[in-house]
């Protein structure tokens, strides 16, 4: 026995430096693999936005402070450069940096004042976290809204891979993304494709 | 019903049904690759239902839902919904699927005894939930592509496959083939009454759609579209795409 342990002892523990060192392998040949975010990672991420929603919407708080509680919980854990980057879509590609960025905080003011007074219809209700699945590059975590007087509807949350923060929200199978890069075009159009003229504009929306 | 009753009903409602079926497929193949080619006309329509909804639809929801207390309101959506019943479970069974068949009868059978002729929906209470279905959905269930985006005028966003669903649906519901001139002129105010306040009901959602966005007609048509998709299971696109762009356009 005693000389059986050593051996295997040292067997293992060679065994584990290696496994280590592949790992380590792995994560610098693939980065982002060994880092990823996990089916259940998404789940938790989007466990505790709800949770967070429904202290929110049961608070019984002024709607000027909840709306602000809202703005942080999307400030948290939305990808909201991401976010604003897909919403610019097509349009963006000429963009610089300086305007990206610009959009991207503008566009975070825009959609905190327009959803987060869609968000009043919440209060009193709650929202339950369902299922998680990979799909690709993101994970979709669905949840149902159980809100006062009308029927439960189902809120599905994208959670990209590499950031591991969600960057879309699918209210009924209607994608915010889709929506909204569908209306910043219109605006865009409106405004002959000034884009710095869109960016002073939506914030005042 | 009696069984002669039910014979006709077959012989004249269902066979031309598949007639209609086989003319939406055809339809729908001439659609091609743009995914809006009504929308000229559309966005004509689009424009004569946004002034309905300004001068008719609009106002006339806000006097209904301020005139009528929500009890009877709700009283009023749960007829409706109870009547539009039988025609589900006849797109159940022509989707073969039979346990919603089974599930909506049931419904219809509790809430048209306990719940005093469809007033009340008992059902949903005792945790038997509402299971819409319609013809448009069949023709899904058959193999048919949802065509082109319409807008309707009156009803609305709709597809060339979910207009001839409705009206299929209309001729298909047994109620109504069944209810004499003066039930049927009852059963539209119903529905009248049940649009009146679902335009009430979701008002400043509607509102911020039709006259806060600054292209309504394309909001609609996603909206629905989107919608539409979702609740028929027919995820025709690539999802993946919507957040696969990003790393094209930006990286």
């Amino acid at each position: 026995m005693t000389y059986m342990k050593k051996p295997l002892n040292k067997l293992t523990r060679r065994g584990f430096v290696i496994a280590a060192g592949a790992t380590g392998a792995i994560a610098l040949a693939v980065p982002g693999v060994a880092q990823a975010f996990s089916t259940e990672n998404a789940r938790k991420l989007i466990d505790t936005v709800v949770k967070e929603i429904n202290t929110i919407i049961n608070s019984g708080g002024s709607e000027a402070r909840m709306l602000r509680s809202f703005e942080g919980v999307f400030g948290r854990y939305a990808d909201v450069t991401r976010i604003a980057q897909l919403v610019l879509g097509v349009d963006g590609r000429s963009a610089s940096a300086s305007q990206k960025s610009a959009f991207a905080r503008a566009f975070q003011t825009y959609m905190a004042r327009k959803y987060g007074r869609r968000f009043r219809e919440f209060i009193g209700g709650r929202i339950e976290v369902q299922s998680a699945r990979a799909v690709k590059s993101f994970y979709e975590v669905k949840s149902l809204a159980i809100l006062q007087g009308s029927r439960p509807f189902d809120l599905e949350w994208v959670v990209a891979d590499d950031t591991g923060k969600f960057i879309d929200l699918k209210i009924e199978g209607i994608s915010l993304i889709k929506t909204e890069r569908a209306e910043i075009g219109a605006m865009l159009d409106q405004r002959r494709g000034n884009l710095d003229q869109l960016i002073v504009d939506i914030v005042k929306i | 019903m009696g069984t002669r009753q039910m014979t006709s009903y077959f012989k004249t409602i269902l066979k031309p049904v598949a007639f209609v079926a086989l003319a939406i497929g055809l339809a729908g193949c001439a659609a091609g690759p743009n995914d809006d080619p009504l929308e000229p006309v559309n966005r004509g329509v689009h424009g004569v239902n946004l002034a309905l909804d300004t001068v008719a639809l609009r106002p006339g929801s806000q006097v209904y839902g301020a005139v009528v207390p929500q009890p009877a309101r709700t009283g009023v959506n749960n007829f409706a919904n109870n009547l539009s019943l039988p025609g589900t479970v006849v797109n159940d069974l022509l989707q073969f699927r039979l346990e919603d068949a089974l599930h909506n009868t049931t419904r219809f059978v509790v809430n048209t005894t306990i719940g005093l002729g469809g007033l009340f929906d008992p059902a949903t209470a005792a945790g038997m939930a509402a299971r819409p279905s319609d013809f448009g959905e069949t023709l899904h269930v058959w193999g048919f592509g949802e065509g082109a985006y319409v807008e309707l005028p009156v009803l609305g966003p709709s597809t060339t496959r979910d207009a001839v669903g409705l009206l299929v649906d209309s001729v298909l519901n047994p109620v109504n083939q069944v209810a004499t001139a003066q039930q049927m002129n009852v059963i539209w105010g119903v529905r009248a009454a049940q649009r009146l306040d679902d335009r009430f009901s979701f008002g400043t959602t509607v509102d911020s759609i039709l006259y806060d966005s600054a292209d309504s007609y394309e909001q609609a048509r996603l909206l629905y579209l989107q919608n539409r998709r979702f609740k028929l299971g027919d995820t025709v696109e690539a999802e993946e795409e919507l957040y696969d762009l990003y790393e094209e356009t930006f990286e």
